[in-house]
Formats: C-alpha cells, structure tokens, sequence
C-alpha cells in the first residue's frame, strides 16, 4: 500500500480521464448538492465527496466575447449545468452576439490549444458541432 | 463583533511614491521604501521608531523581508498577507489589532509596483487554474466583464451608465496634477473605445502604471503627540467570497456586502454620513456594485446612482476623488492610493479637488476578481 492515503488520483487528473471518455464529470456532496471543481474533501462534511456524470446540458449564466490579440473573437460563459453546478467554458458558434444569458447548450470535447488534452467545449443545444 | 477601539489608531503620514512610469531598473522596494521614507517625514517619525511592517506586491513573495532589508528595519510584528488590491485595507486592520495588543507601536504599510515598466505579465503572472486558464480568458478583465454582463441582464444598467464611471473618474483626474491621464474623455469615447471584453472596452479597464504608497498608523495616543493631523481609524471590515470568478456565488454580489456593514458598525457610522467615497475601481462596474453592496444605494441602483454627473467633480456625491485606478493611477494593486486619498482629503490637502469640510471617508478595497473585499472608515479628530 502506497504510504500515501490519498486516493492513487489526483482530482484534475481523474477529471481529465472523463473528459477522455466524453464525459463531463462533477461531484455531489453527502447532502446531494452538486460540487464543482472536483475536490479530495467535501466543504459540506469534509468528506470524499461522490463522483457523478453529467448530461452536459446547460445554460449559460454570463457571457463575454473575447478579444485576445492575434485571434477571432471567441464567446467565453460561465454555464449553469442541469445538475445544479456552474463552469467556466467557451461556447463554440459562428454567431457570437447569437449567444446570451440562458441560452441552452450541450457539451463537447476538443483540445482548445494545441497540445492540450480534449476538455469540455460547449455548443448551442441541438446545433451542430 | 469587533472589541478593537474604534479610533484607536491613526495615521500619522500618508505617502505616495513616484508614480506612473518610474526610471528604468527601478524596483519595487524601492518605491516602498521612497514612500515610506516621505510618510515618516510627515509624521516626525524614524526609521528607527518602526517596529511593525507591513508589506505587499506582486512582484516580491516575501515583501516584507525584502523591505525590511533594504530599510535595515527589525520589526518586532510583521504581516505580508497578499489577497490583492485590498491588501493594504487588511494590513491596517491588523497593523489596529497588533497596535492594541502591544505588538508593535509604530507600523508602517507599504506598497510598490512597477507594472508599467515592467509589463503587467511580467509583474503579476497568472497562476495556472486547470477549469479556466485553458479557455483563454483575458483576466482579470473578462471575470469583470462576466460580472457586468449579469448586472445588465438583472437590473438593467446600462453602457452608458457603466460609461460614466470612467468620464467621471477622468473628470478628477484633470484637477489632480500626479494623475497619469491629462485629457478629457467622453462617454461616447469610452463606448467606442478598443473592446477587450464585452462588454467592457479599454476605457472601462484601470490604467497600467507604476507606482506605491505608505502609510504610518500609530495607536491615537501617540498621534496626539504628535506634530501632525492624525487621521482616525474608526473602523473596518474584511472579508472573502471566492478565488475564482466560476466559484462567485452571486456575480453581482460582492462580499463588500459583509465587510462594509462591518466596518460601518465599528465607526457608528452609515453610507447617508460619509463626506469622500473611494471606491476601488479596477473596472467601471465596480464602483457600482460597491455602491449597492456597502449600503450607500439598493441592489441594482447603482446604475442610475452614477449616472447625470452625480458623481463627477461638481456633482452631489464626491467619489474617488483623485481620478481613481481608471484614470489616476493604478500600479495593480490600487488599495493603498486609495487609502491615501482619503487621508488627504480629511487633512485638507487634496489640492483642487479637495471636498469642503470632510470629515468622514470611506475606502473600499477590492482584490483578485471581486474576490477580497475589506472596508475602511476613517474620521477626523472631531469624529472621536
């Protein structure tokens, strides 16, 4: 047995591994509540909280258009997934000014920068991408 | 509660370094200890009478180490908490609590930042958070631009409104010779300006300078020993919401909502009393979030509390009177200018901007992406 008690996983890294997989993983505290980012201790019981899958579906919460130098203009959100948690992401659309607070989407994964792992990457509910 | 007296420190010298773009290879010590060296001087104070330091910047882990060092300073107390701009709010907090409890009996607070020489990402890096950094956000910018796009959503505030804030600010700027913008600006002109973020342009976004202060605090006692006019702590407030702006519960609720009523309920004071608000204005929506948050309009007010000139030179609510960090000055970490500002305007040496009998000045500070909050009031000496 490893001297270390932690889990053989970091949580970023047992994060990645859904991604993998196209899942967008999140946790649930004991009492239930959806926890994201994924963390080793439950701010409710401070315990391990439960790992969960989620459908992916969402709303965006707030929304930016950004504009880095040297690129397109990209859409960045803040996402209110169904499951009750909330993420940062990009919102992937050929009509950025298109999306807005409670515009319904649906997750993806791609690589937004090379040499990047596949990460969650959201897209207009029902569009295709 | 608080058992700490309120009124029971002051400042005895408040002192801003060079400002805005300092000769090269300048350090950022060397501008905490430039300040520190002209607020001792106004206090009638030494090197050798300082046995608390208190430190912050970006650019130096270990500040108060560094300055210590370079002004061959042994301190008996010291404290480098770092939660950005409001750092220098929660070091006079604390400078209170370690003068009351004996710690130390002259603390000095200092500040430095060379940002504009420098560049911003060499002065103040990023730190990497795997659930934001891949998707490219321009922070802290776009974490303020999320914030106002739900404050636009849920109380309709405007462009203009947001717009404003900045004409204002530069309105100050113009009657304050050491502010790093000279020319007048027009709402139009902050609309129509180069988007970073939408909703927010450039002119919505503090300016990128080089700077620093100091403050001296003593407890009331020796202040009246003084050959100075102290200004009197009456009271503050800190406090914390988050890290990240995805983990913000409410993106148009600060926790300058627990700090202000706080620090209000220390000095025996409400928002409807104070004579000169600095709020800090890393972005044009803050100010107005603050407004609402501390108390001085409801949620969702500030908007229209902005707007028509209200808060412009002139107007009926003297606000970040210097020009603020969109158009005086703003080295990264903006709290300490504005804590300076205030103890100048309650001395009375605020120059052409000065605000007619003030006595009671509040200083909010903001940090990290409307992540740290912490609240000051003070007070002259007839307040006590």
């Amino acid at each position: 047995m490893s001297p270390n008690e932690l889990a053989s996983q970091s949580p970023y890294g047992r994060f990645l591994e859904h991604c993998a997989r196209g899942e967008l993983a999140f946790q649930r505290s004991r009492s239930g509540k959806a926890l994201f980012y994924p963390r080793l201790v439950d701010p409710e019981s401070g315990d391990e909280p439960e790992w969960a899958v989620s459908s992916g579906l969402g709303a965006v919460h707030a929304v930016t258009i950004v504009h880095q130098k040297d690129q397109q203009p990209f859409v960045l959100a803040l996402i209110d997934l169904d499951e009750g948690f909330r993420m940062m992401s990009r919102v992937d659309t050929d009509t950025p000014d298109a999306i807005g607070i409670g515009t319904r989407v649906k997750v993806g994964f791609r690589s937004v920068a090379e040499g990047q792992p596949a990460l969650p990457v959201f897209a207009v509910e029902g569009s295709k991408s | 509660m608080t058992t700490l007296k309120r009124g029971g420190v002051a400042i005895v010298g408040a002192a801003e370094s060079d400002l805005g773009r300092v000769p090269d290879h300048t350090t950022p010590i060397d501008l905490m200890a430039q300040a520190v060296g002209r607020a001792l001087k106004q206090s009638g104070l030494t090197l050798k009478d300082v046995d608390g330091l208190f430190a912050a910047t970006s650019q130096v882990r270990m500040a108060s180490l560094a300055l210590a060092e370079y002004l061959g300073v042994k301190p008996k107390y010291f404290d480098g908490t770092n939660i950005g701009g409001s750092s220098f709010m929660t070091h006079l907090a604390h400078a209170h609590a370690a003068i009351e409890a004996g710690l130390c009996s002259v603390a000095v607070i200092a500040y430095g930042s060379t940002q504009r020489s420098v560049s911003r990402a060499a002065a103040s890096p990023r730190e990497h958070n795997a659930y934001e950094t891949p998707y490219q956000p321009i922070l802290p910018t776009s974490a303020y631009a999320l914030a106002t796009m739900r404050h636009m959503h849920q109380y309709g505030t405007t462009r203009e409104q947001l717009a404003e804030v900045a004409v204002a600010a530069r309105q100050w700027a113009l009657l304050n010779p050491k502010a790093w913008e000279r020319e007048p600006l027009t709402i139009d002109q902050v609309i129509g300006a180069r988007m970073i973020s939408s909703p927010l342009t450039v002119r919505d976004c503090c300016l990128v300078t080089d700077g620093g202060g100091a403050l001296v605090v003593v407890s009331a006692a020796r202040a009246r020993d003084l050959d100075v006019r102290p200004v009197y702590v009456l009271g503050h407030g800190e406090a914390i919401g988050h890290n990240s702006i995805s983990n913000m519960e409410d993106l148009t609720v600060t926790a300058a909502a627990q700090s202000g009523p706080r620090a209000f309920a220390m000095a025996g004071l409400k928002p409807s009393e104070i004579d000169v608000t600095i709020l800090y204005d890393a972005f044009t929506i803050t100010p107005i979030l603050f407004l609402e948050d501390l108390g001085y309009c409801a949620k969702g007010e500030g908007g229209a509390f902005v707007s028509g000139g209200r808060i412009a030179p002139g107007g009926s609510f003297a606000l970040n009177t210097n020009g603020g960090g969109l158009s005086y000055c703003h080295p990264g970490m903006y709290g300490m200018l504005g804590m300076i500002e205030a103890v100048d305007q309650l001395r009375g040496a605020a120059g052409k901007r000065q605000v007619k009998d003030a006595h009671r000045a509040v200083v909010h500070g903001n940090g990290g992406v409307l992540s740290s909050q912490c609240t000051v009031v003070f007070g002259s000496a007839d307040l006590l």
